[in-house]
């Protein structure tokens, strides 16, 4: 009967106690990564929008090739035009 | 039942119930956590999707500009002479000189000449153009080296019609008489052009006397005083009127020049009639 309390009292006074404390560690760890996932979707989101703007790039590929051709016939003109240095 | 039995049930009850309550919550968090992470990876996937084209895009690109800035460097050299093209360099962009061209190792320990302290901006063009300029000596009339009207109008006559600011199909007046912009004295201007030193040239010593005049002036030629003259001097006459004493044709086609090519008169001996 005596061990019986002992068994009791253990169980009561350490091995609860112990059990509450690691769940409550673990659930607290958990609870601290929502808000920080929350962040990384938020982030990623808002990335993925920024980058809406990227089709533009098209066009100013299409420009800077025109824009380059106009300054090639223009040099090409100049070197006609103008005296070589040399 | 004993007492310490019941004391025992109680204890694994309370355990099994913080068991509950914990795992529970623990298990709604990770579900919250694998929400927000699908979320993420949705993001991030959209990123990767978007961004996909990117290089290739921004390769072609620079592969443009670099080729334009090797033409424009290559063009600048080419023209300007490499001491010259960073003495431009300089003087439009203070402290470019000193990173140099990109396709030319050298630029960057030439001596830079300080061309934008003696040059204002457009200078060194504008000479070149008006003096040097190919276009110019490609006048049928001679290089236009220091002849500042005639460089202007030959310029002007190669370029297109759409150009020009006169009315089209207006024919254009020759100014003559007294208020004619340019004058000439009576003994240079005998109908036709003034010999410039190219038609001078050209045509011998003999064209260079109807510049000097058939009669001197101090011997009473049209270049005489007024009062040496006749009441009414053959030449002053404002009857007769004056050359235009400009080379510029009256009509649009101007002379053909080839007109006479085919000419049989002096060979068939003129015309039958």
């Amino acid at each position: 009967m005596t061990l019986w309390w002992i068994g009791d009292v253990l169980l009561l006074v350490v091995v609860l106690p112990v059990v509450v404390y690691l769940l409550r560690g673990v659930l607290d760890a958990a609870r601290s990564i929502v808000p920080s996932v929350g962040r990384i979707a938020a982030a990623a989101q808002a990335g993925s929008k920024d980058l809406d703007a990227v089709p533009l790039l098209l066009t100013t590929q299409a420009q800077v090739k025109q824009t380059v051709e106009v300054v090639a016939n223009y040099g090409g003109s100049l070197d006609t035009i103008v005296d070589d240095a040399d | 039942m004993p007492a310490a039995g019941v004391v025992l049930i109680v204890a694994v009850v309370l355990i099994v119930l913080a068991l509950v309550y914990y795992l529970v919550s623990t298990i709604v968090a990770l579900q919250q956590i694998t929400t927000g992470l699908d979320e993420a990876i949705a993001g991030v996937g959209e990123i990767i999707e978007k961004s996909a084209p990117v290089e290739p895009v921004v390769k072609d690109i620079n592969a443009n500009l670099d080729a334009g800035v090797d033409l424009l460097e290559g063009l600048l050299v080419k023209k300007a002479g490499l001491v010259d093209s960073m003495g431009l360099v300089e003087g439009l962009y203070p402290g470019a000189a000193a990173a140099g061209l990109r396709n030319f190792p050298d630029s960057t320990t030439v001596p830079v000449p300080r061309i934008a302290e003696v040059y204002t901006k457009g200078t060194l063009t504008l000479a070149r153009l008006g003096r040097e300029a190919p276009i110019a000596a490609a006048s049928p009339n001679g290089p236009v080296l220091r002849n500042i009207e005639g460089g202007s109008l030959d310029a002007r006559s190669l370029y297109p019609d759409t150009r020009q600011r006169r009315p089209e199909e207006m024919p254009r007046s020759p100014v003559i008489g007294t208020d004619s912009p340019v004058q000439y004295l009576p003994s240079e201007q005998r109908g036709g052009t003034t010999p410039d030193a190219a038609e001078l040239s050209d045509k011998g010593e003999w064209a260079e006397t109807a510049a000097e005049g058939i009669v001197p002036g101090e011997l009473g030629g049209s270049d005489a005083p007024r009062e040496m003259l006749e009441e009414d001097p053959e030449l002053g006459s404002a009857v007769l009127g004056e050359s235009t004493g400009s080379d510029e044709p009256a009509t649009r086609g101007g002379i053909d020049r080839s007109a006479g090519d085919d000419a049989d008169a002096t060979s068939g001996n003129g015309s039958d009639t």
